[in-house]
Order: structure tokens, then C-alpha cells, then sequence
């Protein structure tokens, strides 16, 4: 354990590295999974193709994901691209259904009430109906950051960044490396997710109020 | 006023709605819209705010039509209310207000002062703004919904059965207020209810429709009851329609002085006393007696219905409902002002129906 204390500034190091890698692309999956969301939730053919395909994306193996990468973008093997591409895809595949249930789960009449005040559809979308589906929007999210942190590591297998890194080093020399990844991921993974709690809470303070 | 012009609703499934409509919603009075479920009502109000165009046919709002209206526009002019309020959970009551004001480019400040306004207009105290829907009763949250209806002042208001999803009593608050606040403001109010009592209560004109779309009888509610135009409306109005007309006929029935007692008091008497407190409200009737007897609490017999001093029904109902057959009649503070005989009443009654007004 003595590891991380002295080498408290490699340890830090890894820790930006691997946050921005997962949370980099929570945002831009969310920003992704939003229309894609609205789609599926308002067309049963859209939602018929994007559901399954969100399924067998989630599928393939993360390693597989992002050694394709480089082929797929033409980027080089050693691009965080290719890491923060492969994750948003994950991130988007999970996000959608979340999105788009919570948008089905807005009321009919609010949405009729709206409509009826004289909204027009996309203020109506972005001021009623997207806030409304926060609550469940936010479990899918704090679910996409957990295994983005979780998974960032896989990065290091094609020399990126991040405690994957520790842990390459830690197995090849000293095993307290491999325990500071290790603590790092968690805490970073508690973090995350308490954060993004927080937000849900802040954001939506009618849900507690209705209790 | 908004006038419906041979209005025609064809769903694509082929169901007809509503069936050449003709009908004309005079400026500034409450219209209602009443009939069984499915009968097209909610279709036929729907259509004036255009979240539903009519198949054929021409729908006029103040001269207007609204299909030459874009329908976000035309709807920020015209108040919206429904059955479940349709409040926005995620806003405040005092945001849910100034809804159509924010959507109509005011700026906040004014909006949610004319919010706090109308929250005061509808009978919510000031703190309620700060709440959010879930927060409120659904009689409340219905207060709300006509609150954020009226915010931007709109000429016109369509009302669809915005009282049913509250218990009886708070029904019947929800709709005097809603005479106290029309009494007031003065909109053109086209309100739809199954509830035939609720249509009488509150239209000026009531337009009783049934089930295919069509218009059985659209006429003021003494005519409806009076005046059925054929048996469906006949039906509809019930049974009772008779004892129900009594409710738009003044009672010309003398009042006649009654002597009160108090308790505490040692009365004789062989006829029925009116028992009152010290500011001679009403407490309760003694029995006649033989000799003399003190008046106490337990000796009382709760009184019937009072009479309002304006309708035959009101005065039949009190004279009917009173263990002595005399109607108590009550001033503005409770006080007892006296009492209508049951003969006067049921003579009022008889002359009534002798001049046709009483369907028999
Ligand atoms: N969108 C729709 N598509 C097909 N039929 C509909 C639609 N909306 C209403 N209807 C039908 O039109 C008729 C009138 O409905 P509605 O106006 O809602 O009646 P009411 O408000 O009087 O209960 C009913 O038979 C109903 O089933
Ligand atoms: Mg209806």
C-alpha cells in the first residue's frame, strides 16, 4: 500500500486520465442517446430497430470495441479517441431505452396540456417532457458511468492511459501497483455515482416533494 | 362567441365523433357541453383549439377561422382546462400559472406576478406558489389548472370535465366558484360534463348531445326540463325533471313571522316551537306539548333544509324536509327572518303546473 503514497503524483496522473476517459464519453453518449431516445420512444418502427441493435452493441466484448477502432475511425491505435469512441457507444446503447422510457413514462395529459397551452414541439420536448424523464434518465446513467470507469482500464492493453496501466505495471513488478489501480477504480466508481445522485436529486426536487 | 358551422369529426377508423354540428356559443356565458361517454364531446371541444380538425365543416371564434390560425398561437388565446388539471409535476404552482404569459414572451417578473395574482383570484393562498402539484389536494390542483387557464387572459375558456375527479362535496365548491368567478370575468366558457345536475347547474345554455354526435336540444336549462325536445333529452334529464324545474322557478310564498324560544326557556304550547340561539340562528324544533315544559337541548328535533328565499324548490324542499311542515328562511347572517307554509308551497306548486310551467 505504501505505493500510492509515494508515488502520489503518477497515482493522481492516472486518476485524470482515467476520469476524463470515462466521463467524457457519458457526456457525449448522453448527448447521443437523447434524439435517438425521442425517436424510439415516438416511432414503434425506429423503435423497433434501435432496441435490438442497442442489445447486440452492449454485447460485444470492450476489448474487441476498441481494437476495432483505429480501423473503423483511421485513427492510430494510441488515440484516447478510440476509447472514448468505443464508450460512448456503450453509453448510447444503454441510454436509449432509459431515455425513451423515461419519456414514456410523462403522463398523457401533461403532455396534452401542454400541447393545449400552446407549446410548440420542441420547446414542449425540452422544457416538459425531457425534465420529467430525468428520474429515469439518471438511473441509466449512473449504471453508463460505473461501467465506463469500470472499463476504461481495458484501454491499457493498447497502451493508453488510466490505472489499466497500474495494472500492467503492477503485474509485471510490484503487486501494491495493481492494488492502487484497484482502490483508485472503486473510489472513482463510488464518486461517480454519488455524484451523479446528487444531480438526480437536485434536478428533480418535485420528486421528493410529492412524498 | 365561437359558432360551429354543419362541423363534421370523421376519426380514420371511421368513427363519426361528431355529426354536423350546429351551434353558436354566445360571448360571455357558460355553455355546456353535456351527453353520455363517447358522445363527441371532448371531440367537439377539441376542435375549437384546434388538437383536433374537424373532417368538414367551419368553426368561428369571434369571426375567426381557426383553421387559418396556427394552432400554438390560437391555442396561447384560449384558456384549457382538464380533468386530471394536467399540471406540470416538475413546476411550481406559480410557474404552472404563468405557463401561457412565459409562452406568450412576457418576462418573468410579470408573469409570476400575474401568476400570484390569479392564485388569489381562484382562492389559493399565496403560499401555495412555492408548492409543487403533488403537493396539493386534487381539488386544488384543479383551482390551478382554471388559475393557469386564465393567466394571459384569455377571451375564451373550454372546460372539459374538470370537476369529476373530485369528491361530491368539493364538486359542488369548485362549481359555485366558478359561478362567483364568471359572475366576475365574464368569459365565453364552453364546459363539458356527463353530469346532468352539473349542466343545469352551471350552463346558461346547455347542449345535450348523444351518442352518433348529433345535437338532441340545445336550449336554456328551465327549457330542457320543461321542454324536452324528444325522449332521449327526456330521458336525460331524468325522471325528476318536474321536481328539477322547481329549481328555475321563483317561489312566490308569503313568509310568515314565527315566534323563536330559547333554551332554557319554559314554554306552553300545543304547536310546533322554533328553537333559536342568541343570535336567533336556528337550533331545532320542539314538539307541541301538554302544560308547561322547560326547554332543554335533548327535547330539540333537528330541522330540516332552509329556504334560500328564491327558488320553489328550495321552498318545497324546506317546508317538505321540516318535522313541523314549516320552512325556516334565514337572512344573510343565519338569523331567522320566518317561515313558508307547506300549503302556500304546494299551492305555488299547483299554479305552476297549471300555467305549464311544471312539466307533469
Ligand atoms: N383519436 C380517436 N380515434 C378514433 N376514435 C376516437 C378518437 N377519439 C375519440 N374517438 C371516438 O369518438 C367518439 C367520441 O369521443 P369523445 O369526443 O372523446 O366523447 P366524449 O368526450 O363525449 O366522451 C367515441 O366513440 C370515441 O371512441
Ligand atoms: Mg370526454
Amino acid at each position: 500500500m505504501t505505493w500510492i503514497f509515494e508515488n502520489w503524483d503518477k497515482f493522481l496522473e492516472a486518476s485524470g486520465v482515467h476520469l476524463r476517459l470515462a466521463v467524457i464519453p457519458v457526456l457525449l453518449g448522453l448527448v447521443v442517446a437523447i434524439p435517438l431516445g425521442w425517436l424510439a420512444n415516438r416511432s414503434r418502427s425506429a423503435s423497433a430497430v434501435l432496441m435490438p441493435l442497442s442489445n447486440v452493441l452492449y454485447t460485444v466484448p470492450s476489448l474487441a470495441m476498441i481494437v476495432i477502432m483505429p480501423v473503423l475511425l483511421g485513427s492510430k491505435i494510441l488515440d484516447e479517441i478510440n476509447i472514448i469512441v468505443a464508450l460512448t457507444i456503450y453509453t448510447v446503447a444503454l441510454l436509449i431505452r432509459n431515455i425513451a422510457d423515461g419519456l414514456h413514462s410523462v403522463p398523457g395529459h401533461v403532455v396534452a396540456a401542454a400541447n393545449a397551452m400552446g407549446f410548440r414541439p420542441l420547446r414542449r420536448f425540452l422544457t416538459v417532457e425531457l425534465p420529467l424523464a430525468v428520474p429515469v434518465t439518471i438511473a441509466g446513467l449512473r449504471v453508463a458511468m460505473v461501467s465506463n470507469i469500470s472499463m476504461v482500464s481495458i484501454g491499457a492493453l493498447i497502451g493508453l492511459g488510466g490505472y489499466g496501466q497500474l495494472f500492467i505495471q503492477g503485474f509485471q513488478s510490484n503487486e501494491d501497483i495493481i492494488w492502487a489501480g484497484l482502490i483508485g477504480t472503486l473510489v472513482l466508481a463510488f464518486i461517480g455515482d454519488v455524484l451523479l445522485q446528487l444531480a438526480g436529486r437536485v434536478l428533480t426536487p418535485w420528486v421528493r416533494a410529492g412524498r | 362567441m365561437i359558432e360551429f358551422r354543419a362541423v363534421t369529426k370523421r376519426f380514420e377508423d371511421g368513427t363519426i365523433a361528431v355529426d354536423e354540428l350546429d351551434l353558436t356559443v354566445e360571448a360571455g356565458t357558460i355553455t355546456v357541453f353535456v351527453g353520455p361517454s363517447g358522445c363527441g364531446k371532448t371531440t367537439s371541444l377539441r376542435m375549437v383549439n384546434r388538437m383536433i380538425d374537424p373532417t368538414s365543416g367551419t368553426i368561428l371564434v369571434d369571426g375567426k377561422d381557426v383553421l387559418s390560425v396556427d394552432p400554438p398561437t390560437l391555442r396561447r388565446g384560449i384558456g384549457y382546462v382538464i380533468q386530471q388539471a394536467g399540471l406540470f409535476p416538475h413546476r411550481t404552482v406559480l410557474d404552472n400559472v404563468a405557463t401561457v404569459p412565459l409562452l406568450s414572451g412576457w418576462d418573468r417578473r410579470r408573469a409570476r406576478t400575474r401568476a400570484a395574482e390569479l392564485l388569489e383570484t381562484v382562492g389559493l393562498p399565496a403560499e401555495f406558489g412555492k408548492r409543487y402539484p403533488a403537493q396539493l389536494s386534487g381539488g386544488q390542483q384543479q383551482r390551478v389548472g382554471v388559475a393557469r387557464a386564465l393567466a394571459a387572459d384569455p377571451p375564451v375558456l373550454l372546460m372539459d370535465e374538470p370537476f369529476s375527479a373530485v369528491d361530491p362535496i368539493v364538486r359542488e365548491g369548485l362549481q359555485d366558484e366558478l359561478l362567483r368567478l364568471q359572475a366576475e370575468i365574464g368569459k365565453t366558457i364552453v364546459f363539458v360534463t356527463h353530469d346532468i345536475d352539473e349542466a343545469l347547474k352551471l350552463g346558461d345554455k346547455v347542449a345535450v348531445m348523444r351518442t352518433g354526435g348529433h345535437l338532441a336540444q340545445y336550449a336554456k336549462p328551465a327549457e330542457l326540463l320543461s321542454a324536452p325536445a324528444n325522449d332521449f333529452v327526456a330521458n336525460f334529464v331524468g325522471k325528476d325533471r318536474g321536481y328539477r324545474t322547481l329549481t328555475f322557478l321563483s317561489a312566490d310564498v308569503p313568509v310568515h313571522e314565527i315566534d323563536a324560544v330559547k333554551v332554557g326557556d319554559t314554554v306552553t304550547s300545543n304547536s310546533w316551537k322554533l328553537v333559536v340561539d342568541d343570535t336567533r340562528r336556528p337550533l331545532g324544533w320542539l314538539s307541541p306539548v301538554d302544560g308547561s315544559v322547560e326547554v332543554t337541548a335533548d327535547r330539540l328535533i333537528a330541522g330540516g333544509s332552509l329556504y334560500d328565499g328564491g327558488t320553489l324548490r328550495s321552498a318545497l324542499d324546506a317546508a317538505l324536509s321540516s318535522p313541523s311542515a314549516l320552512g325556516v328562511t334565514v337572512d344573510a347572517e343565519g338569523a331567522v327572518v320566518g317561515v313558508v307554509h307547506a300549503d302556500d308551497v304546494l299551492k305555488a306548486l299547483a299554479a305552476a303546473r297549471a300555467a305549464g310551467e311544471v312539466p307533469s
